[in-house]
Protein backbone atom coordinates (compact mmCIF):
# COMPACT_ATOMS: atom_id res chain seq x y z
CA UNK A 1 0.00 0.00 0.00
CA UNK A 2 1.49 3.39 -0.85
CA UNK A 3 2.16 5.55 2.19
CA UNK A 4 -0.19 8.47 2.48
CA UNK A 5 1.26 11.95 2.62
CA UNK A 6 -0.99 12.94 5.50
CA UNK A 7 -0.58 12.16 9.18
CA UNK A 8 -4.27 11.40 9.88
CA UNK A 9 -4.45 8.92 7.05
CA UNK A 10 -1.27 7.25 8.26
CA UNK A 11 -2.68 6.88 11.76
CA UNK A 12 -5.76 5.20 10.31
CA UNK A 13 -3.63 2.91 8.13
CA UNK A 14 -1.42 1.93 11.07
CA UNK A 15 -4.37 1.31 13.41
CA UNK A 16 -6.07 -0.92 10.84
CA UNK A 17 -2.82 -2.81 10.32
CA UNK A 18 -2.55 -3.39 14.07
CA UNK A 19 -6.17 -4.58 14.20
CA UNK A 20 -7.10 -1.92 16.73
CA UNK A 21 -10.56 -0.44 17.01
CA UNK A 22 -10.89 3.32 16.82
CA UNK A 23 -12.59 3.41 20.24
CA UNK A 24 -9.77 1.39 21.86
CA UNK A 25 -7.01 3.56 20.46
CA UNK A 26 -8.92 6.71 21.42
CA UNK A 27 -9.31 5.46 24.99
CA UNK A 28 -5.60 4.59 25.23
CA UNK A 29 -4.54 8.13 24.34
CA UNK A 30 -7.32 9.80 26.29
CA UNK A 31 -9.47 11.30 23.55
CA UNK A 32 -12.98 10.58 22.28
CA UNK A 33 -13.49 8.18 19.36
CA UNK A 34 -15.24 11.00 17.49
CA UNK A 35 -12.17 13.21 17.82
CA UNK A 36 -9.88 10.40 16.68
CA UNK A 37 -12.18 9.92 13.72
CA UNK A 38 -11.76 13.58 12.79
CA UNK A 39 -7.98 13.24 13.10
CA UNK A 40 -7.90 10.11 10.97
CA UNK A 41 -9.88 11.88 8.27
CA UNK A 42 -7.45 14.81 8.36
CA UNK A 43 -10.14 17.15 9.62
CA UNK A 44 -8.19 18.15 12.70
CA UNK A 45 -4.56 19.19 12.87
CA UNK A 46 -2.45 17.08 15.18
CA UNK A 47 0.92 17.56 16.79
CA UNK A 48 2.74 17.72 20.10
CA UNK A 49 2.04 15.28 22.93
CA UNK A 50 -1.07 13.69 21.37
CA UNK A 51 0.88 12.72 18.28
CA UNK A 52 3.67 11.25 20.44
CA UNK A 53 1.05 9.29 22.47
CA UNK A 54 -0.60 7.94 19.32
CA UNK A 55 2.76 6.86 17.90
CA UNK A 56 3.55 5.06 21.18
CA UNK A 57 0.12 3.40 21.29
CA UNK A 58 0.55 2.22 17.70
CA UNK A 59 4.09 1.00 18.46
CA UNK A 60 5.80 3.10 15.82
CA UNK A 61 8.40 5.83 15.72
CA UNK A 62 6.96 9.33 15.49
CA UNK A 63 8.65 9.76 12.14
CA UNK A 64 6.60 6.88 10.67
CA UNK A 65 3.51 9.01 11.13
CA UNK A 66 4.99 12.31 10.17
CA UNK A 67 8.12 12.05 8.07
CA UNK A 68 7.62 13.41 4.62
CA UNK A 69 4.15 14.67 5.51
CA UNK A 70 3.56 16.94 2.62
CA UNK A 71 3.97 20.41 4.05
CA UNK A 72 4.70 21.98 0.64
CA UNK A 73 1.44 20.48 -0.68
CA UNK A 74 -0.54 21.97 2.19
CA UNK A 75 1.16 25.34 1.85
CA UNK A 76 0.55 25.20 -1.88
CA UNK A 77 -3.15 24.54 -1.34
CA UNK A 78 -3.44 27.34 1.21
CA UNK A 79 -1.66 29.70 -1.12
CA UNK A 80 -3.86 28.69 -4.06
CA UNK A 81 -6.96 29.34 -1.93
CA UNK A 82 -5.59 32.71 -0.87
CA UNK A 83 -4.85 33.72 -4.47
CA UNK A 84 -8.27 32.55 -5.63
CA UNK A 85 -9.97 34.69 -2.99
CA UNK A 86 -7.84 37.71 -3.93
CA UNK A 87 -8.64 37.30 -7.64
CA UNK A 88 -12.35 36.69 -7.38
CA UNK A 89 -13.15 39.42 -4.91
CA UNK A 90 -12.93 42.80 -6.64
CA UNK A 91 -13.17 45.98 -4.57
CA UNK A 92 -14.57 44.62 -1.34
CA UNK A 93 -17.21 42.37 -2.89
CA UNK A 94 -17.48 38.99 -1.25
CA UNK A 95 -17.28 36.07 -3.65
CA UNK A 96 -20.37 33.82 -3.75
CA UNK A 97 -18.32 30.70 -3.00
CA UNK A 98 -14.86 30.75 -1.52
CA UNK A 99 -12.44 27.85 -1.17
CA UNK A 100 -12.78 26.18 2.23
CA UNK A 101 -9.16 26.87 3.20
CA UNK A 102 -9.61 25.39 6.68
CA UNK A 103 -10.46 22.02 5.06
CA UNK A 104 -7.39 21.88 2.82
CA UNK A 105 -5.91 18.98 4.78
CA UNK A 106 -9.10 16.97 4.46
CA UNK A 107 -9.23 17.72 0.76
CA UNK A 108 -5.61 16.61 0.27
CA UNK A 109 -6.31 13.45 2.25
CA UNK A 110 -9.41 12.47 0.32
CA UNK A 111 -8.35 13.62 -3.13
CA UNK A 112 -4.54 13.62 -3.26
CA UNK A 113 -4.46 13.66 -7.07
CA UNK A 114 -6.75 16.67 -7.30
CA UNK A 115 -4.76 18.42 -4.56
CA UNK A 116 -1.53 17.92 -6.48
CA UNK A 117 -3.25 19.23 -9.60
CA UNK A 118 -4.50 22.37 -7.81
CA UNK A 119 -0.97 23.10 -6.56
CA UNK A 120 0.53 22.42 -9.99
CA UNK A 121 -2.02 24.81 -11.55
CA UNK A 122 -1.20 27.39 -8.91
CA UNK A 123 2.50 27.10 -9.81
CA UNK A 124 1.69 27.39 -13.51
CA UNK A 125 -0.49 30.48 -12.95
CA UNK A 126 2.28 32.07 -10.90
CA UNK A 127 4.83 31.47 -13.67
CA UNK A 128 2.45 32.86 -16.32
CA UNK A 129 1.68 35.90 -14.21
CA UNK A 130 5.36 36.58 -13.83
CA UNK A 131 5.82 36.32 -17.58
CA UNK A 132 3.01 38.79 -18.19
CA UNK A 133 4.50 41.09 -15.58
CA UNK A 134 7.92 40.84 -17.22
CA UNK A 135 6.46 41.56 -20.68
CA UNK A 136 4.44 44.50 -19.36
CA UNK A 137 7.49 45.81 -17.63
CA UNK A 138 9.51 45.41 -20.80
CA UNK A 139 6.92 47.26 -22.90
CA UNK A 140 6.62 50.06 -20.37
CA UNK A 141 10.21 50.50 -19.27
CA UNK A 142 12.57 48.80 -21.69
CA UNK A 143 14.90 51.62 -22.72
CA UNK A 144 15.82 49.95 -26.02
CA UNK A 145 12.19 49.51 -27.04
CA UNK A 146 11.32 53.05 -25.99
CA UNK A 147 14.30 54.56 -27.84
CA UNK A 148 13.63 52.46 -30.95
CA UNK A 149 9.98 53.47 -31.13
CA UNK A 150 10.89 57.10 -30.58
CA UNK A 151 13.51 56.91 -33.32
CA UNK A 152 11.05 55.34 -35.79
CA UNK A 153 8.28 57.84 -35.02
CA UNK A 154 10.62 60.83 -35.21
CA UNK A 155 11.95 59.66 -38.57
CA UNK A 156 8.43 59.06 -39.88
CA UNK A 157 7.50 62.59 -38.75
CA UNK A 158 10.45 64.07 -40.63
CA UNK A 159 9.61 62.06 -43.77
CA UNK A 160 5.95 62.98 -43.62
CA UNK A 161 6.63 66.70 -43.20
CA UNK A 162 9.33 66.76 -45.87
CA UNK A 163 7.22 64.77 -48.35
CA UNK A 164 4.29 67.09 -47.62
CA UNK A 165 6.43 70.12 -48.41
CA UNK A 166 7.62 68.64 -51.70
CA UNK A 167 4.19 67.47 -52.67
CA UNK A 168 1.82 70.21 -51.56
CA UNK A 169 3.52 73.54 -51.01
CA UNK A 170 3.79 74.84 -54.59
CA UNK A 171 6.97 76.16 -56.14
CA UNK A 172 10.15 75.47 -54.16
CA UNK A 173 13.70 76.69 -54.89
CA UNK A 174 15.92 74.13 -56.56
CA UNK A 175 18.35 74.41 -53.68
CA UNK A 176 15.62 73.68 -51.10
CA UNK A 177 14.24 70.90 -53.26
CA UNK A 178 17.66 69.22 -53.38
CA UNK A 179 18.01 69.65 -49.64
CA UNK A 180 14.63 68.05 -48.94
CA UNK A 181 15.33 65.19 -51.35
CA UNK A 182 18.58 64.52 -49.52
CA UNK A 183 16.74 64.64 -46.16
CA UNK A 184 14.13 62.21 -47.47
CA UNK A 185 16.83 59.81 -48.59
CA UNK A 186 18.67 60.02 -45.25
CA UNK A 187 15.49 59.60 -43.24
CA UNK A 188 14.35 56.63 -45.33
CA UNK A 189 17.71 54.97 -44.58
CA UNK A 190 17.29 55.69 -40.87
CA UNK A 191 13.75 54.36 -40.93
CA UNK A 192 14.86 51.13 -42.61
CA UNK A 193 17.61 50.57 -40.05
CA UNK A 194 15.39 51.50 -37.11
CA UNK A 195 12.58 49.20 -38.26
CA UNK A 196 14.95 46.29 -38.79
CA UNK A 197 16.45 46.74 -35.34
CA UNK A 198 12.98 46.87 -33.82
CA UNK A 199 11.81 43.72 -35.63
CA UNK A 200 14.97 41.82 -34.60
CA UNK A 201 14.44 42.90 -31.03
CA UNK A 202 10.78 41.85 -30.98
CA UNK A 203 11.77 38.52 -32.54
CA UNK A 204 14.28 37.93 -29.76
CA UNK A 205 11.61 38.70 -27.16
CA UNK A 206 9.39 36.04 -28.72
CA UNK A 207 12.20 33.48 -28.72
CA UNK A 208 12.99 34.06 -25.07
CA UNK A 209 9.35 33.67 -24.05
CA UNK A 210 9.99 30.48 -22.11
CA UNK A 211 12.92 31.93 -20.19
CA UNK A 212 11.13 34.90 -18.77
CA UNK A 213 11.01 33.49 -15.26
CA UNK A 214 13.79 35.19 -13.35
CA UNK A 215 17.46 34.39 -14.01
CA UNK A 216 17.77 33.59 -10.29
CA UNK A 217 15.15 30.84 -10.58
CA UNK A 218 16.96 29.42 -13.57
CA UNK A 219 20.26 29.35 -11.67
CA UNK A 220 18.61 27.77 -8.64
CA UNK A 221 17.02 25.07 -10.77
CA UNK A 222 20.39 24.41 -12.38
CA UNK A 223 22.11 24.15 -8.97
CA UNK A 224 19.29 22.03 -7.54
CA UNK A 225 19.74 19.55 -10.40
CA UNK A 226 23.35 19.22 -9.17
CA UNK A 227 22.40 18.88 -5.50
CA UNK A 228 23.78 22.41 -4.96
CA UNK A 229 27.32 21.06 -5.25
CA UNK A 230 29.75 21.44 -8.14
CA UNK A 231 32.45 18.72 -7.91
CA UNK A 232 34.44 20.42 -10.72
CA UNK A 233 35.30 23.23 -8.34
CA UNK A 234 37.17 20.85 -6.02
CA UNK A 235 39.85 20.48 -8.67
CA UNK A 236 39.84 24.13 -9.69
CA UNK A 237 37.87 23.54 -12.90
CA UNK A 238 34.76 25.40 -14.08
CA UNK A 239 31.45 23.60 -14.64
CA UNK A 240 29.94 23.79 -18.12
CA UNK A 241 27.29 26.51 -17.92
CA UNK A 242 26.15 26.24 -21.52
CA UNK A 243 26.23 22.57 -22.57
CA UNK A 244 23.53 19.95 -22.17
CA UNK A 245 21.53 20.66 -19.02
CA UNK A 246 23.17 24.11 -18.89
CA UNK A 247 21.60 27.51 -18.45
CA UNK A 248 19.52 28.78 -21.33
CA UNK A 249 19.41 32.52 -20.81
CA UNK A 250 22.38 34.86 -20.90
CA UNK A 251 21.40 36.71 -17.68
CA UNK A 252 21.19 33.36 -15.83
CA UNK A 253 24.62 32.34 -17.13
CA UNK A 254 25.99 35.69 -16.03
CA UNK A 255 24.54 35.21 -12.55
CA UNK A 256 25.73 31.59 -12.33
CA UNK A 257 29.22 32.55 -13.44
CA UNK A 258 29.48 35.09 -10.64
CA UNK A 259 28.32 32.50 -8.11
CA UNK A 260 30.60 29.78 -9.47
CA UNK A 261 33.70 32.00 -9.51
CA UNK A 262 33.14 32.89 -5.89
CA UNK A 263 32.49 29.24 -4.98
CA UNK A 264 35.64 28.15 -6.81
CA UNK A 265 37.78 30.67 -4.92
CA UNK A 266 36.23 29.46 -1.66
CA UNK A 267 36.82 25.81 -2.56
CA UNK A 268 40.47 26.66 -3.12
CA UNK A 269 40.78 28.33 0.29
CA UNK A 270 38.77 25.59 2.03
CA UNK A 271 39.74 22.30 0.36
CA UNK A 272 37.37 19.38 0.87
CA UNK A 273 39.94 17.38 2.90
CA UNK A 274 40.29 20.28 5.35
CA UNK A 275 36.53 20.77 5.65
CA UNK A 276 35.95 17.02 6.18
CA UNK A 277 38.52 16.97 8.96
CA UNK A 278 37.03 20.02 10.66
CA UNK A 279 33.50 18.64 10.45
CA UNK A 280 34.56 15.35 12.02
CA UNK A 281 36.19 17.33 14.85
CA UNK A 282 33.83 20.28 15.41
CA UNK A 283 30.72 19.43 13.42
CA UNK A 284 29.53 21.78 10.66
CA UNK A 285 30.58 24.92 12.52
CA UNK A 286 31.17 27.91 10.21
CA UNK A 287 33.14 29.76 12.89
CA UNK A 288 35.66 26.91 13.24
CA UNK A 289 35.98 26.66 9.47
CA UNK A 290 36.37 30.43 9.05
CA UNK A 291 39.09 30.53 11.67
CA UNK A 292 40.98 27.55 10.29
CA UNK A 293 40.87 28.81 6.70
CA UNK A 294 41.27 32.52 7.43
CA UNK A 295 38.07 33.43 5.62
CA UNK A 296 35.01 35.39 6.68
CA UNK A 297 31.97 33.72 8.22
CA UNK A 298 29.74 34.13 5.18
CA UNK A 299 32.32 32.41 2.98
CA UNK A 300 32.51 29.51 5.45
CA UNK A 301 28.69 29.21 5.44
CA UNK A 302 28.54 29.20 1.64
CA UNK A 303 31.26 26.55 1.53
CA UNK A 304 29.46 24.32 4.05
CA UNK A 305 26.30 24.57 1.96
CA UNK A 306 27.96 23.62 -1.32
CA UNK A 307 30.07 20.60 -0.42
CA UNK A 308 30.00 17.58 -2.70
CA UNK A 309 28.80 14.30 -1.18
CA UNK A 310 31.06 12.64 1.41
CA UNK A 311 30.51 10.31 4.33
CA UNK A 312 29.80 12.82 7.14
CA UNK A 313 28.10 15.47 5.05
CA UNK A 314 25.04 16.83 6.81
CA UNK A 315 22.05 18.34 5.03
CA UNK A 316 22.48 22.11 4.92
CA UNK A 317 20.25 24.89 3.66
CA UNK A 318 21.35 28.37 2.71
CA UNK A 319 19.59 31.68 2.20
CA UNK A 320 21.26 34.89 1.11
CA UNK A 321 19.63 38.30 0.85
CA UNK A 322 20.72 41.76 -0.12
CA UNK A 323 20.29 44.93 1.91
CA UNK A 324 16.67 45.29 0.76
CA UNK A 325 15.87 41.85 2.16
CA UNK A 326 15.33 40.35 -1.31
CA UNK A 327 16.45 36.73 -1.41
CA UNK A 328 19.30 36.32 -3.87
CA UNK A 329 20.03 32.64 -3.17
CA UNK A 330 17.84 29.84 -1.86
CA UNK A 331 18.96 26.33 -1.06
CA UNK A 332 15.94 24.73 0.62
CA UNK A 333 15.82 21.81 3.02
CA UNK A 334 12.98 19.47 3.84
CA UNK A 335 10.87 21.47 6.31
CA UNK A 336 12.58 24.80 5.58
CA UNK A 337 11.87 26.12 2.11
CA UNK A 338 12.45 29.83 1.50
CA UNK A 339 9.49 31.23 -0.48
CA UNK A 340 9.89 31.36 -4.25
CA UNK A 341 7.98 34.60 -4.60
CA UNK A 342 7.36 37.44 -2.21
CA UNK A 343 8.98 38.20 1.10
CA UNK A 344 10.00 35.64 3.70
CA UNK A 345 9.50 35.60 7.48
CA UNK A 346 11.11 38.67 9.10
CA UNK A 347 11.96 36.58 12.17
CA UNK A 348 14.54 34.56 10.31
CA UNK A 349 18.02 35.08 11.77
CA UNK A 350 18.95 36.17 8.23
CA UNK A 351 16.96 39.37 8.65
CA UNK A 352 17.90 39.80 12.31
CA UNK A 353 21.52 39.75 11.10
CA UNK A 354 20.72 42.46 8.57
CA UNK A 355 19.78 44.74 11.46
CA UNK A 356 23.20 44.30 13.06
CA UNK A 357 25.88 44.02 10.37
CA UNK A 358 29.02 42.07 11.32
CA UNK A 359 27.39 40.58 14.43
CA UNK A 360 27.24 36.79 14.06
CA UNK A 361 23.96 35.18 15.10
CA UNK A 362 23.43 31.55 16.12
CA UNK A 363 19.86 30.52 16.93
CA UNK A 364 17.77 27.40 17.12
CA UNK A 365 14.68 28.09 15.05
CA UNK A 366 11.46 26.15 14.78
CA UNK A 367 9.66 26.05 11.45
CA UNK A 368 5.99 25.32 11.52
CA UNK A 369 4.79 22.08 10.07
CA UNK A 370 3.57 18.68 11.04
CA UNK A 371 5.48 18.12 13.18
CA UNK A 372 7.35 21.40 13.70
CA UNK A 373 10.95 21.12 12.55
CA UNK A 374 13.92 22.62 14.35
CA UNK A 375 17.09 23.89 12.76
CA UNK A 376 20.31 25.40 13.98
CA UNK A 377 20.74 28.64 12.05
CA UNK A 378 23.91 30.69 11.69
CA UNK A 379 23.63 34.15 10.17
CA UNK A 380 25.74 37.19 9.51
CA UNK A 381 25.41 40.37 7.45
CA UNK A 382 28.62 41.65 5.93
CA UNK A 383 29.34 44.68 3.78
CA UNK A 384 30.52 43.89 0.27
CA UNK A 385 34.03 45.07 -0.56
CA UNK A 386 33.60 48.76 -1.52
CA UNK A 387 34.89 49.90 -4.91
CA UNK A 388 35.87 53.34 -3.64
CA UNK A 389 35.48 55.68 -0.68
CA UNK A 390 32.51 57.31 -2.40
CA UNK A 391 30.73 54.05 -3.25
CA UNK A 392 27.50 53.33 -1.34
CA UNK A 393 27.68 50.60 1.30
CA UNK A 394 26.27 47.33 -0.01
CA UNK A 395 25.39 44.63 2.52
CA UNK A 396 24.72 40.94 2.03
CA UNK A 397 23.28 38.67 4.72
CA UNK A 398 23.89 34.93 4.73
CA UNK A 399 22.13 32.22 6.75
CA UNK A 400 23.15 28.59 7.00
CA UNK A 401 20.64 26.17 8.52
CA UNK A 402 21.07 22.55 9.59
CA UNK A 403 18.38 20.15 10.91
CA UNK A 404 18.74 20.06 14.69
CA UNK A 405 18.00 16.35 14.85
CA UNK A 406 21.32 15.76 13.07
CA UNK A 407 23.28 17.69 15.69
CA UNK A 408 23.96 16.91 19.32
CA UNK A 409 22.22 19.98 20.68
CA UNK A 410 19.32 20.14 23.13
CA UNK A 411 18.23 23.75 23.49
CA UNK A 412 15.99 25.01 26.27
CA UNK A 413 12.51 25.92 25.01
CA UNK A 414 13.14 29.61 25.74
CA UNK A 415 16.07 29.54 23.35
CA UNK A 416 14.00 28.36 20.41
CA UNK A 417 12.84 31.06 18.01
CA UNK A 418 9.57 30.26 16.26
CA UNK A 419 9.58 31.26 12.62
CA UNK A 420 7.51 30.69 9.48
CA UNK A 421 7.92 30.70 5.72
CA UNK A 422 5.92 33.79 4.86
CA UNK A 423 3.01 35.49 6.60
CA UNK A 424 0.27 34.32 4.23
CA UNK A 425 0.81 30.64 4.99
CA UNK A 426 1.97 30.99 8.59
CA UNK A 427 -0.30 29.91 11.44
CA UNK A 428 1.81 31.40 14.22
CA UNK A 429 -0.54 33.23 16.57
CA UNK A 430 0.08 36.74 17.94
CA UNK A 431 3.21 37.23 15.90
CA UNK A 432 4.60 40.73 16.35
CA UNK A 433 6.33 40.54 13.00
CA UNK A 434 3.17 39.70 11.04
CA UNK A 435 2.79 42.10 8.10
CA UNK A 436 -0.38 40.64 6.60
CA UNK A 437 -3.16 38.37 7.82
CA UNK A 438 -2.63 34.65 7.58
CA UNK A 439 -5.05 32.63 5.57
CA UNK A 440 -4.58 29.63 7.82
CA UNK A 441 -5.55 31.55 10.96
CA UNK A 442 -8.99 32.77 11.81
CA UNK A 443 -8.31 36.14 13.38
CA UNK A 444 -11.17 38.34 14.56
CA UNK A 445 -11.62 41.51 12.57
CA UNK A 446 -11.09 44.70 14.51
CA UNK A 447 -13.93 47.13 15.12
CA UNK B 1 8.12 91.71 -39.04
CA UNK B 2 6.10 88.53 -38.55
CA UNK B 3 5.35 86.82 -35.30
CA UNK B 4 8.15 84.81 -33.77
CA UNK B 5 8.16 81.14 -32.95
CA UNK B 6 10.84 79.29 -30.96
CA UNK B 7 11.14 75.67 -32.03
CA UNK B 8 12.78 73.53 -29.32
CA UNK B 9 13.56 70.25 -31.10
CA UNK B 10 16.68 68.14 -31.61
CA UNK B 11 15.91 66.28 -34.87
CA UNK B 12 17.64 68.31 -37.65
CA UNK B 13 15.34 67.22 -40.47
CA UNK B 14 12.18 67.92 -38.46
CA UNK B 15 13.64 71.36 -37.61
CA UNK B 16 14.30 72.00 -41.28
CA UNK B 17 10.80 70.98 -42.37
CA UNK B 18 8.99 72.98 -39.68
CA UNK B 19 11.20 75.99 -40.24
CA UNK B 20 10.39 75.91 -43.97
CA UNK B 21 6.64 75.51 -43.45
CA UNK B 22 6.34 78.28 -40.87
CA UNK B 23 8.70 80.66 -42.69
CA UNK B 24 6.54 80.38 -45.79
CA UNK B 25 3.57 81.35 -43.65
CA UNK B 26 5.34 84.52 -42.54
CA UNK B 27 6.73 83.40 -39.16
CA UNK B 28 10.18 84.21 -37.91
CA UNK B 29 11.50 80.84 -36.78
CA UNK B 30 14.27 80.46 -34.23
CA UNK B 31 15.49 77.10 -33.01
CA UNK B 32 17.04 75.56 -29.92
CA UNK B 33 18.11 71.94 -29.45
CA UNK B 34 19.35 71.51 -25.87
CA UNK B 35 16.87 70.75 -23.09
CA UNK B 36 19.15 72.03 -20.32
CA UNK B 37 19.20 75.62 -21.61
CA UNK B 38 15.73 75.71 -23.17
CA UNK B 39 14.05 77.70 -20.37
CA UNK B 40 16.78 80.28 -20.54
CA UNK B 41 16.38 80.45 -24.36
CA UNK B 42 12.64 81.13 -24.03
CA UNK B 43 13.36 83.90 -21.51
CA UNK B 44 15.93 85.47 -23.78
CA UNK B 45 14.03 85.25 -27.07
CA UNK B 46 10.49 85.85 -25.71
CA UNK B 47 8.76 84.23 -28.70
CA UNK B 48 5.05 84.61 -29.45
CA UNK B 49 4.73 80.86 -29.39
CA UNK B 50 6.92 77.93 -28.32
CA UNK B 51 6.94 74.58 -30.09
CA UNK B 52 8.42 72.11 -27.62
CA UNK B 53 9.51 68.52 -28.22
CA UNK B 54 9.24 66.08 -25.26
CA UNK B 55 12.33 63.93 -25.78
CA UNK B 56 15.22 66.38 -25.69
CA UNK B 57 18.83 65.90 -24.68
CA UNK B 58 19.60 66.76 -21.04
CA UNK B 59 16.09 67.70 -19.93
CA UNK B 60 12.61 66.45 -20.77
CA UNK B 61 10.04 68.69 -22.43
CA UNK B 62 7.73 68.05 -19.45
CA UNK B 63 10.27 69.52 -17.03
CA UNK B 64 10.84 72.51 -19.31
CA UNK B 65 7.09 73.10 -19.53
CA UNK B 66 6.71 72.97 -15.73
CA UNK B 67 9.56 75.42 -15.22
CA UNK B 68 8.15 77.83 -17.78
CA UNK B 69 4.69 77.75 -16.24
CA UNK B 70 6.13 78.36 -12.79
CA UNK B 71 7.50 81.67 -14.08
CA UNK B 72 4.93 84.48 -14.25
CA UNK B 73 6.49 85.75 -17.46
CA UNK B 74 5.70 82.50 -19.30
CA UNK B 75 2.50 81.64 -17.49
CA UNK B 76 0.29 82.33 -20.49
CA UNK B 77 2.78 81.97 -23.33
CA UNK B 78 1.31 79.58 -25.94
CA UNK B 79 3.21 76.30 -25.91
CA UNK B 80 2.57 73.55 -28.48
CA UNK B 81 4.05 70.27 -27.39
CA UNK B 82 5.20 67.63 -29.88
CA UNK B 83 5.76 64.05 -28.86
CA UNK B 84 6.18 60.56 -30.22
CA UNK B 85 4.69 59.33 -26.93
CA UNK B 86 0.97 59.80 -27.44
CA UNK B 87 -0.31 57.73 -24.55
CA UNK B 88 -3.08 59.13 -22.40
CA UNK B 89 -0.80 59.39 -19.38
CA UNK B 90 1.62 61.57 -21.39
CA UNK B 91 -1.22 63.78 -22.55
CA UNK B 92 -2.55 64.01 -18.98
CA UNK B 93 0.91 64.88 -17.70
CA UNK B 94 1.29 67.63 -20.30
CA UNK B 95 -2.13 69.06 -19.52
CA UNK B 96 -1.42 68.98 -15.80
CA UNK B 97 1.81 70.89 -16.47
CA UNK B 98 -0.12 73.56 -18.40
CA UNK B 99 0.42 72.82 -22.10
CA UNK B 100 -1.60 74.89 -24.59
CA UNK B 101 -1.90 72.02 -27.05
CA UNK B 102 -0.44 68.53 -27.29
CA UNK B 103 0.30 67.06 -30.73
CA UNK B 104 1.38 63.49 -31.42
CA UNK B 105 4.06 62.63 -33.99
CA UNK B 106 3.74 62.02 -36.88
CA UNK B 107 1.49 65.02 -37.61
CA UNK B 108 0.53 66.57 -40.94
CA UNK B 109 1.98 69.92 -41.99
CA UNK B 110 -1.44 71.52 -42.31
CA UNK B 111 -2.47 70.28 -38.86
CA UNK B 112 0.66 71.74 -37.28
CA UNK B 113 0.39 75.04 -39.15
CA UNK B 114 -3.28 75.41 -38.28
CA UNK B 115 -2.58 74.87 -34.58
CA UNK B 116 0.29 77.36 -34.51
CA UNK B 117 -1.98 80.00 -36.11
CA UNK B 118 -4.79 79.29 -33.65
CA UNK B 119 -2.52 79.42 -30.61
CA UNK B 120 -1.02 82.69 -31.79
CA UNK B 121 -4.53 84.11 -32.06
CA UNK B 122 -5.24 83.20 -28.46
CA UNK B 123 -7.12 79.90 -28.91
CA UNK B 124 -5.86 76.99 -26.76
CA UNK B 125 -6.77 73.46 -25.90
CA UNK B 126 -10.44 72.72 -26.44
CA UNK B 127 -11.18 75.97 -28.28
CA UNK B 128 -12.74 75.97 -31.65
Amino acid sequence: MPRSALTGTRIRERRTLEGLKQADLARTVGISPAYLNLIEHNRRRIGGKLLVDLARALGVELSVLTEGADVPLMEGLQDAASNAVARTRPAGRKAAVEPEAERAEEFAGRFPGWAELVVAQRDRITVLERRIEALNDRLAHDPFLSDSLHEVLSTVTAIRSTAGILNGMGEIDREWQARFHRNLYEDSQRLAQGSQALVSYLDSVGQSEDTLSSPLEEVEAWLAARDFALPELERGAMPDLTGEGGLRSAPARQLARKWVLRARAEAEKMPLSMVEELISEHGPDPAALAQAAGVDLAAAMRRLASLPAFENRLPTGLAICDGSGALTYRKPLDGFAPPRFGAACPLWPLYQALLRPMVPIRRVVEQQGQPPRRFLAYAIAQPQRPESFEAPEVVEATMLFIPLERLEISPREAEVQGIGTSCRVCARMNCLARREPSMVLEEPEEG
Amino acid sequence: MGKRVLLIEDEPNIIEAIRFILSRDGWVVETHSDGATAVEAVGRKRPDIVILDVMLPNKSGFDILRELRADAEHESRPILMLTARGQKKDRDMAEAAGVSHFMTKPFSNSEMLEMVRRLANGAGEGDG
